[in-house]
C-alpha cells in the first residue's frame, strides 16, 4: 500500500510552518495586573466605564465562578490551567478613541493588512476610488468588519452605511455606553452567568466582541463580520458576542480568528448569545484558525467557548456553520434552544485535528416548541495524533409535538495514530417527533486515491480534493469568501499529514 | 470525576456482613478474599446515581429503598414448569438456586451443574472475565452470589440447546438474589443457551442480579438468548461480560418485556482475530416500566466484525434506555463494526433516551451506527388500513415487523422461535390489557 505508506512517513515529517498567521506584533500594550480577583473585575468594568448594573453583574458571575468545577467530562487532555498565571486584560495603547481608521495605530493596520482582513470601507460603497484595492474586489458585496485585538475592538467599517438602515454594529463595550437598554435587556439571557465553569469565567472577566441589532423586517445588506486577534502573551481572551434579529429580519455573521506562535498555551474562552425573534433568521459562521501548537503539541490556543442561540419567535430561524481548524483544544458546542413553534436550527461543521490538537465539538438542539427541525452535519477528520469527538444532544421536549431532526456524523481517520469518537445523545419526549441520528467512521479508500493519482493529481492534492468533497455538506452553507479561504485552510490544517 | 454519591448501598452490605457466615463456600480463603474485596469496592462505589454519567439515565433510588431480604425458596417439585425450548435438556434455578431436582441433565455431552456444588475447584474462574470492581452489579453479586450455572463444553463438542429456567418465588418481603453464571466453550465447541427468566407469580418485590462470565475458545459459537418476564414489582439488574478468542462467535439477544426497572449490561471483548459478536435485543415496555440496555464492545484484536441491532417498544408511562458504546483498539484494525438502535414510542407519556457512542483509535476500519426514535410511521399505517386492515391490526403488524429485525439476526434457529413467539406474545397481552 504505497499511499498508506508515504502518508504515515509524511506525518512523521510533519511541521507546523503551514501556520502562516503566527507572527507577532511589536506595539505598546496596556496590561491589568497578573491574576484574576474581584479588583481586576473592577479594574476591567472601570476601564470600559460601565454602568453601576454591569459591574454588578460581573461580580455576580465572579462568585458564581469561583464556587465552580472546572468541567472533566470532555474527551480531551491537558494540564491544570492557572487562571491566576494570565492577564485579564490587555490593549494597544491608544491616546483617544480613534474617530477614524486614519487614527488607527498603523502598527495594528498592518497587521490586518498582513492577515487580510479588510478594514478599509472598499471604495465601491464611498463612492470613490480606493488605492490598494484589489480589482477583485470592486465587483464584490463588501464586508463589515470588527476588529478585536486581545481585550478591545480597535475598529468597525461601514456603522454608517449600516445605521442607514438601523442596523447596529458596533463593539459590545461601545453598545453598553450607547444602547445600554438593549444589552441589558439581553445580556445573559441565552447564556446566563453561571451556565458553565468558562461561561462564568467570560461573564466576569468580558472585555470586548461585537454587538449586532438588526431592527423589524430589515435584511442586512452586507455580511458582518468579526475577527478575532489574540496577540500578547501571556493573556486570556473572553469575547462576548450578542446578535439580536428582531421579527422579520435577517443577517449573516462571519467570525474568523488567529493568534501568534507560542509555546505556552493561551486560553481564549468566549460567550456567544443569539437572539431570533418572529421570523428571523441569523446565519452565523465561523472559521476557526487559532494557532494549533507546533509538531510536537507545544503551544496553542485552548479554545473554550459557549455558543448558544435561543430560536424565541415563530418561524425564526438559526443555522450555524464552523470550520475548526486551529486550536490545541477545541471545546465548543454552539446550539439552538427552538422555543418558537416552526423554528429552526441548523449545526454544520467540520473539524479537523492535526498533530496533537484535540477538539471536543459538537452542538445541542433542544426542541420545545412545535414542529421545531433542526439539522446537523458534522465532519470530523484526524490525523498525526489529533483526538476529535463529536458531541450532541437532541433533546425533545414532551410540548415539541411534530418535531423533526437528522443528525448526520462522519468521521475520516488519516493514520494510525489518532482517534475519532462519536458521543450524541438523544433524548425524546415526544411521541409524535421523529429523531434520526447516522455516524460512520472510515478512512481515506484507496481507489479513492488511485483514481486521483492515476490522472496525475499528486498525493496532497488527491487527498485534499476527497477530504473537500467529504466535506462538501458543510463548506456549501458558508458565504462564498469564507468558503474558499476554508477549502484553502483544510488543505494547509492537514498539510505534512497526506504526503 | 463527578464524585459518586451512595443511594441504599448500606442494606446491601448490612446484609452481607449479617450472611456472610452461611454463604457457600465460607471456608475457601481466595473466595473469603474476593467477597471482602467485591465488599469492598460495593461499599466505595454504593449504588451509582445519575450524577455518574454511565447511570445518566437509569435511577437506581427505588432499589436502595426497597431493604431486601434474602431469598427463601419455596417452589417445590410438584409445579409445573413451562415447556422447554430445546430437545428436554433443562437447568433450573429457583431463587438464583441450582435446583438439581428440578433440572433434566443426564446424559449431556458436557459438564453442567451448580456453581455452589464445584466452588472449591473454581478458584481463578470466578471473577476471571468479570473482575468485581468493574461494575456496581457485579461488586454486588460478588458479595452475595450464592450459586448459579457452571457449564463446560468441551473442545469440539456440539452442544445442542439447552433450556435455563431462571424462577423467583417470591415472598411476602421484599428479596433479592444474585446467581452467578460460568459458561465456558472450549475449542470449536458449540451451544445454544436459551434462558427465561420469570415470577414472581404474585405482586412480590424482588431483585435478580445475574453475573455472566462467559469464554467462548478459538472457533467456538455460543448462541445466548435471554428471555426477561419477570413480575412487574421485580428489579433487574444482570451483567454479562464474555471474551471471545480467535475465530469465535457469541450471539446475545436480551428481550425485556418484564421487570419494574431492569438495567442489562453487556461487555464483550473480541480478543483473537476474526472473532465475531452478535448482540441483538428488544425491549417491550408498558406501564411505569424502565429498562436500560447498555452495550460495551470491544475490539481489541484485528479483523473482527460486530453487528449489534436494538428495539425498543414503549407504551403507557415507560421509559426505555439504549447506550452503546463501541471501542476499536488501535490494534484492532480491519474492524467491522456496526450498531442500529430504533424506539417506537406508543404513547405520549412514553420517554426514550439513547447513546450510542463510538471511540475508534484505528484508521483501516468500517465502523458505523444508527438511531431513530418516532412513532409508527402514519404512511405504512394507511397502507394497511386503505387494504382493508382494521387499524390495531395494522398496528400490531407494524409493531411486530418493527422487532422482527432485530429478532432476525439471531443466527440459532431455535433460539430464533423462541424470541418471536415471546415477542408476539408480548404485544397481543399489551394490545388487549
Amino acid at each position: 500500500m504505497p499511499a498508506v505508506t508515504e502518508t504515515l512517513e509524511t506525518v512523521q515529517s510533519v511541521t507546523d510552518s503551514g501556520y502562516k498567521w503566527g507572527f507577532e506584533t511589536d506595539i505598546e500594550m496596556e496590561f491589568a495586573p497578573k491574576g484574576l480577583n474581584e479588583d481586576i473585575v473592577r479594574f476591567i468594568s472601570a476601564k470600559k466605564n460601565e454602568p453601576a448594573w454591569l459591574l454588578e453583574w460581573r461580580l455576580k458571575a465572579y462568585a458564581l465562578w469561583q464556587k465552580m468545577e472546572e468541567p472533566t467530562w470532555a474527551a480531551v487532555k491537558y494540564p491544570p490551567i492557572d487562571y491566576q498565571d494570565a492577564y485579564y486584560y490587555a490593549a494597544p495603547v491608544q491616546k483617544a478613541k480613534p474617530k477614524s481608521l486614519d487614527e488607527v495605530d498603523p502598527e495594528l493596520l498592518r497587521t490586518y493588512a498582513k492577515l487580510g482582513i479588510p478594514l478599509k470601507e472598499q471604495a465601491i460603497l464611498a463612492g470613490v476610488e480606493g488605492a490598494g484595492d484589489s480589482p477583485s474586489d470592486s465587483g464584490r458585496m463588501p464586508i463589515a468588519v470588527d476588529a478585536v485585538f486581545d481585550s478591545v475592538s480597535v475598529a468597525t467599517s461601514y456603522k454608517e452605511r449600516l445605521a442607514k438602515e438601523g442596523i447596529i454594529f458596533c463593539a459590545i463595550s461601545e453598545a453598553v455606553q450607547e444602547y445600554p437598554d438593549l444589552v441589558r435587556q439581553y445580556l445573559g439571557t441565552v447564556v446566563p452567568q453561571g451556565d458553565n465553569f468558562y461561561a462564568a469565567l467570560n461573564s466576569a472577566v468580558f472585555t470586548d466582541g461585537s454587538f449586532v441589532y438588526i431592527p423589524k423586517g430589515v435584511r442586512c445588506p452586507m455580511e458582518l463580520s468579526t475577527y478575532f486577534r489574540i496577540n500578547a502573551k501571556s493573556t486570556g481572551q473572553f469575547e462576548r458576542t450578542l446578535i439580536i434579529a428582531e421579527e422579520g429580519s435577517h443577517v449573516s455573521y462571519l467570525e474568523g480568528c488567529t493568534a501568534p506562535m507560542r509555546d505556552e498555551n493561551q486560553l481564549h474562552a468566549a460567550v456567544v448569545e443569539l437572539v431570533a425573534l418572529d421570523d428571523a433568521t441569523i446565519k452565523y459562521s465561523t472559521v476557526q484558525n487559532w494557532y494549533p501548537g507546533d509538531a510536537e503539541g507545544r503551544g496553542g490556543i485552548y479554545n473554550f467557548v459557549t455558543k448558544r442561540a435561543q430560536c424565541r419567535g415563530r418561524r425564526s430561524k438559526v443555522s450555524w456553520t464552523q470550520v475548526e481548524t486551529g486550536s490545541a483544544i477545541t471545546w465548543k458546542y454552539p446550539s439552538c434552544v427552538l422555543l418558537g413553534d416552526d423554528s429552526v436550527g441548523e449545526f454544520y461543521s467540520v473539524a479537523i485535528t492535526n498533530n496533537w490538537q484535540q477538539a471536543d465539538t459538537g452542538t445541542k438542539m433542544i426542541h420545545v416548541g412545535k414542529r421545531t427541525s433542526s439539522t446537523i452535519v458534522s465532519k470530523g477528520i484526524s490525523a498525526g495524533q489529533g483526538q476529535n469527538t463529536y458531541r450532541g444532544l437532541v433533546r425533545v421536549a414532551p410540548t415539541a409535538s411534530g418535531a423533526r431532526n437528522f443528525t448526520q456524523c462522519d468521521s475520516l481517520l488519516i493514520g494510525d495514530r489518532c482517534g475519532a469518537h462519536t458521543v450524541p445523545y438523544i433524548e425524546n419526549r415526544c411521541m409524535t417527533a421523529k429523531v434520526e441520528h447516522e455516524a460512520t467512521t472510515s478512512r481515506i479508500a484507496e481507489d479513492q486515491l488511485f483514481y486521483c493519482r492515476q490522472r496525475g493529481l499528486t498525493q496532497e492534492d488527491a487527498v485534499g480534493l476527497i477530504v473537500n468533497g467529504f466535506c462538501r455538506e458543510v463548506l456549501k452553507e458558508l458565504p462564498m469568501e469564507f468558503a474558499v479561504e476554508a477549502q484553502k485552510l483544510l488543505q494547509i490544517s492537514l498539510e505534512g499529514s497526506v504526503g | 470525576m463527578t464524585a459518586v454519591r451512595h443511594t441504599g448501598a448500606e442494606g446491601f452490605l448490612q446484609r452481607f456482613e449479617g450472611l456472610r457466615a452461611r454463604l457457600p463456600g465460607r471456608r475457601l480463603p481466595w473466595l473469603e478474599a474476593l467477597r471482602e474485596d467485591a465488599a469492598r469496592a460495593f461499599r466505595a462505589q454504593g449504588l451509582p446515581t445519575r450524577r455518574v454519567e454511565a447511570w445518566k439515565y437509569t435511577d437506581l433510588r427505588p432499589l436502595g429503598e426497597a431493604g431486601f431480604e434474602e431469598a427463601l425458596s419455596s417452589i417445590d417439585g410438584g409445579q409445573a414448569l413451562p415447556a422447554a425450548h430445546g430437545g428436554g435438556a433443562r437447568a433450573v434455578l429457583v431463587d438464583g438456586r441450582f435446583r438439581a431436582d428440578l433440572s433434566a441433565l443426564d446424559g449431556l455431552p458436557y459438564a453442567a451443574g451448580s456453581v455452589a456444588a464445584a466452588l472449591p475447584g473454581l478458584e481463578g474462574r470466578i471473577g476471571a472475565v468479570a473482575p468485581a470492581a468493574a461494575l456496581p452489579m457485579v461488586a454486588l453479586n460478588a458479595m452475595l452470589f450464592e450459586d448459579g450455572l457452571l457449564l463446560t463444553v468441551p473442545a469440539g463438542v456440539p452442544g445442542g440447546v439447552l433450556d435455563l429456567l431462571s424462577l423467583a418465588s417470591g415472598g411476602a418481603r421484599p428479596e433479592a438474589f444474585h446467581p452467578r453464571h460460568l459458561i465456558r466453550l472450549e475449542a470449536g465447541a458449540s451451544l445454544t443457551l436459551i434462558e427465561t427468566a420469570m415470577g414472581p407469580e404474585h405482586d412480590g418485590t424482588t431483585l435478580h442480579n445475574p453475573i455472566y462470565e462467559i469464554e467462548v475458545a478459538e472457533g467456538a459459537t455460543l448462541v445466548h438468548a435471554r428471555l426477561q418476564q419477570e413480575g412487574r414489582q421485580g428489579f433487574h439488574l444482570s451483567a454479562v461480560h464474555a471474551r471471545v478468542a480467535a475465530g469465535g462467535t457469541y450471539d446475545n439477544f436480551t428481550l425485556v418485556a418484564g421487570a419494574r426497572l431492569t438495567r442489562n449490561e453487556i461487555h464483550i471483548a473480541l480478543t483473537g482475530p476474526g472473532a465475531s459478536a452478535h448482540m441483538n435485543g428488544a425491549q417491550l415496555l408498558a406501564g411505569g416500566q424502565h429498562a436500560d440496555t447498555t452495550t460495551y464492545l470491544d475490539h481489541a484484536a484485528p479483523g473482527c466484525a460486530s453487528r449489534q441491532t436494538y428495539k425498543t417498544v414503549l407504551a403507557g408511562r415507560s421509559r426505555g434506555v439504549f447506550q452503546g458504546k463501541i471501542l476499536v483498539r488501535q490494534a484492532a484494525q480491519k474492524t467491522d463494526g456496526y450498531q442500529m438502535n430504533q424506539a417506537l414510542l406508543l404513547s405520549p407519556d412514553a420517554e426514550m433516551n439513547s447513546k450510542p457512542q463510538l471511540e475508534i483509535y484505528a484508521d483501516d476500519v468500517k465502523c458505523s451506527h444508527g438511531a431513530t426514535v418516532g412513532e409508527i410511521d402514519h404512511g405504512q399505517l394507511f397502507y394497511l388500513r386503505s387494504r382493508g386492515v382494521p387499524e390495531a391490526q395494522a398496528r400490531s403488524l407494524l409493531i411486530q415487523a418493527f422487532l422482527q429485525e432485530a429478532v432476525e439476526g439471531v443466527t440459532d434457529e431455535t433460539a430464533r422461535a423462541a424470541l418471536g413467539a415471546a415477542v408476539s406474545g408480548w404485544w397481543e397481552r399489551e394490545a388487549l390489557a
